[in-house]
């Protein structure tokens, strides 16, 4: 037998290996374009939250349909890609169904299984994509989807479907040609799914037949390794990156903003507060706030690496509900295209960060922030514990602090609140005055 | 005859009198008309229960939560150590506030300024008193078996994980509670957070506290209850927005009580 299919294979599971490593290479750098922050707290909280969250789904089940559609996908992902580790072993061995002698009949219900699970991944993935395209659900229609975001999501969803059908193709070749006595060939018990496909090749010869099992098999692999490579270029990239997204969750009340340490400091000074840490003042002193992606956290760049573009932030989010601008998916999917842009640039000797244009400004507008009414429904509701309010928040506080270009009513706000020690412009006197009318009245008798 | 009192900070001090807690009064409390109506059934009830409490009075200010959620760290960090020092001088250990907002802030952001109190809202001090049977509501007050419906604040909710306290404070009235059909975890906000309270909506197709208002009513409830000025604010317009202002009446935990108890 020829060594050259199991040199072609090991040629393209390397140079797949290589534009992987390159890739999560570049990603990782783009994500720590963000702030260092250390997230390392409570680890057995953090486990947790990753098993519950990102392992066990528990968020998604908010809504039932599209989670269990979903969870069919997820489980057939990662129990099929055992049945790929002995495609690699095939490969690379020049072997066929390695595992079959040692696993005796539990191979056969193994094989039944897998072939189940790709039937489940073809009828969910057909589902979504007449969610999509013909039900058009409110979500996966709003604007910040049009184009790319929209054609990925297909893409994906038409890739699943091929692959799917690549393996019940080869089942089904591959039994007629045991069943015909072809060496190589290991007659399983049956399989059920793939023996509907079978009628469809029954009339062919032996080679024809070997031909077609030979090509779902190469079709199936190459495929597999083409979609890890495409994944990080899609949202799809949250399969891998929604189990770091949850481990560094964060585990503090959601009401709670991160305290601004810095800023402290200048107050503690000008009230003539004594601290450990004012006497010298930090070696560089950066931006107040965010306004491009360097000025957020790490995390928060992870956050929109890892998101998916489902759109339940969206849907739940009461400013875009009313028809605001704002749209919390539209700002994780900015801080990724800007993350993007900047890394390219780099890559090719751009100038990167400083390209003349930022996050606020060129992706995300003032009225998008405005808008944000802080009430924590976006982060509430995304499957994987994204936090799309503190970009929201971290940008607010640019414009505030560098800008001074809140909104005018805030402006006259923090006047009010400086000069009188309340949002509204009341003298700081009558503070108190609210007790007078229960002073004089008396205490009934019940 | 003895009339409700309402002692202060300075007032206890001086004195020397120990105390259980802190009402933190608010802006909202102190200023907004329909909201001081709130901060009064409240110390009625305080003074009923016969609960040691104090307020600061004029010494309070802002806990510059509407300042920080705008983006001025700075004239929240003003604000925010400038009640701490005000705070920890009196040795204040418990801390009660009729507003989500203070009681985020105090509870969540005051410790990195070195503010460390036990906070709770008042839905769970009322709460707590029900339980230990200090209130005792008698039934057959003006709520009993009607509907009521419960919004959800944001900043008690989803914000600090509050969402049972308040209802059990609407279950104790021997009323229908009815529930949204956004409520808990995805209740819907009235739109006053993050410093909205403050400003006119960004341009849009509705107001999102018509949106709610609409919900609120579509349950059929003639009682909505709430646990935060800003809510009450915002419910209320919304109420009025559907000219139902004379059927659906828009009331506190607190007033609630303290028109069951009849004070």
């Amino acid at each position: 037998m020829s060594i050259l299919p199991q040199v072609i294979f090991l040629l393209i599971f390397a140079v797949a290996g290589y534009i992987l490593f390159k890739r999560v290479s570049y990603l990782r750098r783009n994500i720590f374009l963000g702030k260092r922050e250390t997230r390392n707290d409570l680890p057995d909280q953090r486990w947790k939250t990753m098993l519950l969250v990102a392992f066990g789904q528990q968020k998604m089940f908010k809504r039932l349909t599209p989670a269990i559609l979903h969870l069919m996908i997820y489980v057939a992902f990662v129990i099929i890609n055992l049945e790929v580790l002995e495609f690699v072993i095939d490969g690379i061995f020049g072997t066929h169904r390695i595992f079959a002698p040692f696993l005796g009949s539990v191979y056969g219900v193994a094989m039944n299984i897998f072939e189940f699970l790709a039937i489940a991944v073809l009828v969910s993935c057909v589902a979504f994509l007449i969610r999509r395209n013909v039900m058009k659900v409110e979500r996966f229609n709003k604007p910040e989807l049009k184009g790319w975001p929209a054609m990925d999501a297909n893409l994906i969803l038409v890739i699943e479907i091929i692959l799917m059908f690549a393996i019940l193709t080869m089942n089904a070749t591959d039994q007629i040609l045991a069943s015909r006595g072809v060496e190589h060939y290991t007659l399983l018990n049956g399989l059920f799914f793939s023996s509907f496909l079978q009628p469809i090749f029954q009339g062919m010869s032996d080679s024809t037949l070997v031909f077609i099992e030979r090509f779902a098999w190469w079709f199936h692999i190459i495929g597999i390794l083409a979609f890890a490579v495409y994944v990080t270029y899609s949202k799809h990239l949250h399969i891998f990156l929604a189990f770091p997204n949850t481990w560094y969750s964060n585990l503090k009340p959601k009401g709670e903003m991160i305290n601004m340490p810095e800023v402290t400091n200048e107050v503690n000074m000008m009230l003539g507060i004594a601290t450990e840490s004012n006497t010298e003042p930090p070696a560089e002193i950066g931006r107040f706030g965010a306004k491009d992606i360097n000025d957020l956290s790490w995390v928060n760049v992870m956050n929109a690496y890892s998101c998916t573009e489902c759109g339940r932030c969206t849907s739940e989010c009461p400013a875009n509900i009313t028809g605001k601008k704002l749209s919390p998916r539209k700002i994780m999917m900015d801080v990724r295209d800007r993350a993007e842009e900047v890394g390219k640039s780099l890559d090719s000797g751009g100038q990167g960060l400083a390209d003349g244009k930022s996050l606020l400004g060129d992706y995300i507008t003032k009225e998008e922030i405005n808008a944000c009414t802080s009430c924590n429904a976006c982060v509430e509701a995304c499957p994987i514990n994204i936090d799309p309010l503190s970009i929201i928040l971290q940008m607010r506080r640019y414009v505030s602090m560098e800008e001074s270009a809140a909104p005018a009513q805030w402006n006259a706000m923090f006047q009010n609140m400086e000069t009188a020690f309340s949002p509204w412009k009341f003298p700081p006197s009558d503070r108190f005055n609210w007790a007078e009318k229960v002073k004089n009245e008396e205490i009934k008798e019940i | 005859m003895s009339t409700y009192k309402v002692p202060t900070m300075a007032e206890m001090a001086a004195s020397g009198q120990a105390l259980e807690i802190l009402f933190w009064v608010g802006c909202a409390g102190s200023f907004d008309e329909r909201y001081k109506a709130v901060t009064q059934a409240f110390v009625k009830i305080l003074n009923k229960v016969g609960v040691s409490f104090a307020v600061l009075g004029p010494e309070e200010a802002c806990t510059g939560d509407p300042a920080r959620r705008a983006g001025n760290e700075f004239l929240f960090q003003m604000q925010a150590v400038a009640n701490i020092q005000v705070m920890n001088g009196y040795e204040v250990k418990k801390v009660v506030t009729a507003c989500p907002h203070c009681f985020n802030t105090i509870k969540n952001e005051y410790p990195a300024l070195g503010g460390n109190y036990e906070v709770i809202h008042h839905s769970q001090f009322l709460q707590q008193l029900i339980n230990e049977g200090k209130i005792v509501l008698q039934g057959g007050g003006e709520f009993k078996g009607k509907k009521i419906t419960f919004h959800d604040s944001c900043y008690l909710g989803r914000a600090n994980d509050v969402y049972e306290a308040p209802r059990d404070v609407i279950r104790a009235l021997d009323v229908e509670l009815v529930e949204m059909k956004r409520c808990k975890t995805k209740g819907l906000c009235c739109g006053a957070g993050g410093a909205q309270m403050f400003k006119e909506p960004e341009p849009g197709k509705k107001d999102i506290n018509v949106e709610r208002a609409e919900e609120a009513l579509a349950t059929g409830a003639t009682t909505i209850a709430v646990g935060c000025p800003f809510c009450l604010t915002m419910m209320s317009d919304g109420v009025k927005n559907k000219e139902k202002e004379h059927e659906v009446k828009v009331y506190d935990l607190a007033e609630m009580l303290a028109k069951d108890m009849g004070i």
